[in-house]
């Protein structure tokens, strides 16, 4: 497993990397690995708003359905549609691929999320090992 | 990790940690639900072999004078047919038709029987059994679930992989057929041409003590390793028995629907001579026309995956029904689901919907099962060149 130290991490399992204005967000290493082959993923339309902690998309494994919380308040800019047709890239590169881009509403949603080595001590915490 | 120390283990606990194996809780026991990934365990079993521990699953034998009769009087289907080294898939039911759970049963000799029976229902059907026949003379009820290990060798590669442990011939053994032979030195193993994955395999039955049963399931993986065997868990078995259309207790078989609803009825003998729990309660279901569900096969149509427990819905929004189980199905690279619908709904090529987290989202009865597997043709006999 492996967490970038330039992202944000919500403790849904989300990641969020800030380039000026924009926030890009992606589901982490962790939460693929969990979810296991992922078939499937729902996002929501450009321009939609979305606020932090609230649900804007799935994704679906084999077995399992698991609901996207948004890191951060903003618009959506933009969507993975390459992830229509091949999901399985989550699973193979968690923090390499993005499911949506924000235009952030405010930055400093960041402040509420946990920087990598806390994120890293959440999940060991969480799952016991 | 306190939860977990109230879950059954199997013998093979400790080699499916070793294989890192993500386990989950299945009935009351810690099993693996995957090791390496559920998609391509699952493509090893329909391509090449798999090996599974289903060690959970539980044996009841019937031995004794009466125990044909006390097997008739128990389950459905019509053990008389059986010969020794035969087993069918047959069922316990209750009075009114319903399942106490379906099982294998095995005619291992002339008054001696075993029923291979489902793991989160051991306690419920040994009791059910002792209660249906105890008041017989002349049979004795033995529950062995303890004494065995029980793996299951899937795939197109399972007969080539298993013959390389034992000395017994393995192919003329025919499908849910069974003999007893020596394999990786135990003596006596039974070894039988069954599964639940909808691949030609086998199941073995080997001690259940830890050193042996770790061995033998090293030595099945060293012995497929040619053929790229890799052990499978829980979640491929589920997509498996799914593409092959076959029921899971809990899900299409359950105490509250009956034979005829779970479309078993070929498994279920009205007309054996003997009389059985249920069969009152279903000859009367018969004679009234039948059941007003049934069990279907669906198709997702539209972009969506319907799961376990999600509504049925007619196409102009009506409930109708419920999915039992519904999974992407990695072989045959489609969204399924079996589910119960009204009668009205059941001819193939209906539309409906399944309703996925509030929206409907269409789908079309198909035929059941989803996958079957390519008959053994003999390759051609290539004329030599001349």
């Amino acid at each position: 497993m492996s967490y970038p130290e330039k992202y944000k991490y919500a403790k849904s399992h989300e990641w969020l990397n800030i380039d000026g204005e924009t926030g890009i967000v992606g589901i982490t290493d962790y939460a693929q690995s969990s979810l296991g082959d992922i078939v499937f993923v729902e996002l929501p339309k450009v321009g939609q708003q979305i606020e932090a902690g609230s649900t804007f998309g799935s994704v679906e494994s084999v077995k399992a359905v698991s609901d996207l919380y948004s890191p951060a308040t903003g618009t959506v800019t933009e969507i993975n549609e390459a992830l229509n047709s091949a999901p399985e890239t989550i699973n193979t590169a968690a923090n390499d691929t993005w499911l949506i881009k924000l235009t952030l509403t405010n930055t400093d949603d960041a402040n509420a999320l946990l920087s990598a080595t806390d994120y890293e001590k959440f999940v060991s915490e969480e799952t016991g090992h | 990790m306190t939860e977990t120390a109230t879950l059954r283990r199997t013998a093979l606990h400790a080699t499916h940690h070793s294989h890192k194996a993500k386990m989950v809780d299945f009935g009351g026991w810690d099993m693996p639900v995957q090791y390496r990934g559920l998609i391509e365990e699952h493509m090893a079993v329909r391509e090449r072999v798999g090996l599974f521990d289903v060690s959970h699953m539980g044996d009841i034998q019937l031995r004794g004078p009466n125990s044909l009769a006390a097997v008739q009087k128990l389950l459905m289907n019509d053990a008389s047919k059986l010969q020794t080294g035969q087993a069918h898939y047959s069922a316990m039911l209750y009075p009114n038709g319903t399942f106490v759970d379906d099982v294998v049963l095995h005619k291992l000799g002339d008054n001696d029987y075993l029923i291979v029976i489902n793991a989160g229902t051991r306690e419920k059907d040994v009791a059910w059994v002792r209660s249906v026949i105890g008041g017989m003379t002349g049979v004795h009820v033995n529950d062995f679930s303890d004494y065995y290990t029980q793996l299951a060798i899937q795939g197109p590669k399972a007969e080539a992989t298993l013959q390389k442990l034992t000395g017994v011939d393995l192919k003329p053994i025919k499908n849910y057929w069974f003999t007893w032979g020596q394999v990786c030195g135990c003596h006596n193993v039974m070894i039988a041409r069954t599964g639940y994955t909808g691949e030609d395999g086998f199941e073995i039955y080997i001690p259940s003590d830890e050193p042996t049963s770790s061995r033998v399931w090293g030595e099945v993986l060293a012995a497929g390793e040619e053929f790229g065997i890799i052990p499978c868990g829980l979640g491929a078995r589920n997509t498996l028995r799914l593409e092959a259309a076959m029921a899971l207790y809990g899900h299409e078989i359950s105490d509250t629907l009956n034979v005829f609803e779970a479309n078993l009825g070929r498994y279920c003998k009205l007309d054996k001579g003997t009389d059985f729990v249920g069969r009152e309660a279903l000859a009367k279901i018969q004679a009234d026309g039948g059941p007003s569900k049934k069990l279907v096969g669906l198709e997702m149509v539209e972009r969506g995956i319907g799961r376990d427990g999600y509504p049925v819905l007619s196409l102009d929004g009506a409930k109708i029904g419920e999915v039992t189980s519904g999974s992407p199905a990695p072989f045959l690279k489609k969204n399924i689901a079996l589910a119960y619908v009204p009668i009205a709904f059941t001819e193939v090529g209906t539309e409906v919907a399944v309703e996925v987290r509030g929206l409907p989202v269409k789908a079309v009865v198909v035929p059941t099962p989803f996958y079957k597997r390519p008959k053994i043709t003999t390759p051609p006999i290539t004329a030599p060149l001349s």
